[in-house]
């Protein structure tokens, strides 16, 4: 029988790539009396839910949808968080 | 016999016509092809030209490649035939595979619409075949995500390969190795940012454009 997950995908740049729009939030922050924040990266984040037989399914299928489609790993890394839907 | 040129519009391309109209001032025949079209129609070339294909959603060029034309011009460019990407179509060429790395946001995070002076580092390509390395072209660019990026290896590849075609005399956008434009291996698909469209008469303030199209539609 088919489950329903939720499934958070952060893509964020990957290390060593610069960040020309967190940069720039950053330099922009002090301007607002907010100083000390440093190493603001930039990032998007998708949402839904997606129907598996057990959680390790899910898992791999999310990862299969990333590798191909919803990150480019020349500059991108993505962190899956997925649980049963509620 | 007059080169016909196919110029595929994306839902969100818009700089066909120009290439059109650019692609016929130099002696070729250009014609527009729907991105939901399934087969090139017998074209020569293939042009995927500027703009925000698809809206440029999820990432610029990353839903393109799911049009119905991209099988068929990935066939045409495997079988050898030429294709061109120019700034968005460079993007698409990126993210459907057809030439390694990716272009990312430009590293002053400004949109960039001004003339960029590129000098030719390998004639061996469909755009730069009668053109000499060392070659300065004046052809404009007009970009956000232009920065073009790759890894350590593959950057290793394209030099050994002389796949780097075109690079920026003055670095615009913080691109890796001041890439402005590669090619694959046999040199038959070429992706570029700046705009030959757009520097293809002299009331545009450059013609040098025109030399790569006329590479492209081979007259010499």
């Amino acid at each position: 029988m088919s489950k329903e997950f939720d499934v958070v995908v952060e893509v964020s740049l990957r290390n060593g790539i610069a960040d020309p729009e967190g940069l720039t939030i950053e330099r922009a922050l002090p301007a607002l009396g907010f100083n000390g924040v440093s190493d603001v990266r930039v990032g998007k984040s998708l949402r839904f839910v997606v129907e598996a037989s057990d959680e390790p399914e899910a898992r791999s299928q999310v990862e299969s949808m990333c590798e191909r489609f919803l990150a480019n790993p020349v500059i991108e890394d993505v962190e899956i968080t997925l649980g049963p839907l509620t | 016999m007059t080169t016909r040129v196919g110029v595929v519009v994306f839902p969100g391309s818009n700089c066909e016509h120009d290439v059109v109209e650019a692609v016929d001032a130099v002696g070729g025949s250009g014609e527009l092809l729907w991105h939901k079209d399934k087969s090139l129609g017998g074209v020569d070339a293939v042009v995927l030209p500027g703009g925000f294909a698809h809206g440029d959603y999820l990432r610029t060029g990353a839903m393109a490649r799911f049009s119905p034309i991209m099988d068929a011009v990935t066939q045409f460019a495997q079988d050898g035939g030429p294709v061109v990407g120019i700034c968005n179509g460079f993007q698409i060429l990126t993210e459907a595979q057809l030439l390694p790395g990716a272009l990312y946001k430009n590293q002053g995070l400004k949109f960039l619409c001004q003339p960029s002076v590129l000098r030719v580092e390998s004639t061996d390509s469909v755009l730069t075949r009668r053109l000499n390395v060392g070659d300065e072209l004046n052809v404009p660019i007009n970009h956000f995500e232009g920065n073009y990026v790759c890894s350590e290896e593959v950057l290793a590849v394209l030099r050994e390969n002389d796949s780097i075609v075109f690079t920026y005399q003055d670095n615009p956008n913080g691109a890796t190795a001041d890439i402005a434009g590669i090619r694959n291996e046999n040199g038959n698909v070429v992706g570029l940012m700046p705009h030959p469209e757009r520097a293809a008469h002299p009331l545009l303030g450059s013609t040098d454009g025109a030399l790569m199209l006329k590479g492209l539609i081979g007259i010499d």
